[in-house]
């Protein structure tokens, strides 16, 4: 099982995400923003966290059209993983691998505590070792996680089950208390919380590991 | 050749950091201001000949977001 995670400039969460891919049994290999292609094999690529290229213009919109991301987008196509937490969440939203963006938190502040997430969705490797209905204690640290989507793609993504988490309380203004969604294949999922920061006891929780872990269970099934 | 884009909020997205502006005038007194919508200008020197299409496409792929954003171009 093999995992790339992109590191972008200002990326601050990639070497957590190694950590909890490693954690769960992967083979992870660190791709610097300007190479042009994947190493052969992958199967999962996660795009960390942080704050790439200083979040100019907008979070994520410069990662999103960097030198890496034809390979990206190409490895989604052929029906690879991605998982972005985060910061990777805006990125792929700014790539259009998944629908709608992150605005501004809606009380404008930068917010940084953990949060109870609802598990929605199990119809999907990266949720299936939850049960539907759970609820998990995640952090978040962002400033734009207020997820927006015209209301025609609100509704598909509710119709289709891609809704894979929502807060409990939402706590950034986001449409729906919608924290993470899945592509239409089911394979590509971004969310604003951190499960690769809940991996650990260190960490003070443990309820990210499972999705590390059904990821894996997923891939050594296929 | 000059070229500036005004990028903006489109209609119907909140806009929190206009929302809050809006509140600070009142705060400090200026009445009447009815809202505020907080936007983007970028300024760019384009080789001269630069066609409206290219200035288009670098609005639709880059400097705007049109699932939030719209964009206005001066040339």
């Amino acid at each position: 099982m093999k995992a790339a995670i992109l590191v972008f400039p200002g990326s601050n969460c990639d070497r957590d995400l190694a950590v909890a891919f490693r954690g769960a049994g992967f083979d992870v290999t660190m791709v610097w923003h300007k190479e042009t292609t994947l190493p052969d094999g992958i199967d999962v690529v996660g795009v960390p966290g942080g704050f790439s290229y200083g979040d100019y213009l907008r979070c994520g919109a410069i990662a999103a059209r960097s030198p890496i991301a034809g390979a990206l987008a190409d490895h989604a196509v052929r029906g690879g993983y991605v998982f972005g937490p985060c910061n990777g969440f805006q990125i792929l939203c700014e790539t259009g691998m998944l629908p709608g963006a992150l605005l501004r938190n809606a009380g404008l502040k930068y917010i940084c505590r953990t949060v109870a997430l609802r598990v929605e969705e199990t119809e999907s490797a990266f949720t299936a070792a939850y049960k539907q209905g759970q609820v998990i204690d995640i952090p978040i640290a962002h400033h734009d996680g207020n997820y927006t989507a015209d209301p025609e793609t609100l509704r598909r993504l509710e119709g289709e089950g891609r809704v894979a988490f929502r807060y409990v309380v939402t706590p950034n203004g986001a449409a729906d208390g919608i924290a993470g969604i899945l592509s239409e294949n089911r394979r590509v999922l971004g969310m604003m919380p951190h499960p690769e920061r809940a991996c650990d006891a260190m960490q003070g929780g443990t309820d990210g590991a499972a999705l590390f872990k059904g990821l894996a269970q997923a891939l050594v099934a296929a | 050749m000059k070229v500036r884009v005004e990028v903006m909020l489109k209609d119907g997205v909140l806009d929190p950091q206009g929302e809050a502006v809006r509140h600070a005038l009142g705060t400090m007194g200026f009445a009447g201001v009815e809202s505020v919508r907080q936007g983007k200008l970028i300024e760019m020197d384009v080789a001269e000949g630069t066609t409206d299409a290219e200035v288009k496409a670098m609005c639709e792929r880059l400097l705007a977001n049109t699932v939030i954003e719209s964009y206005r171009i001066e040339m």
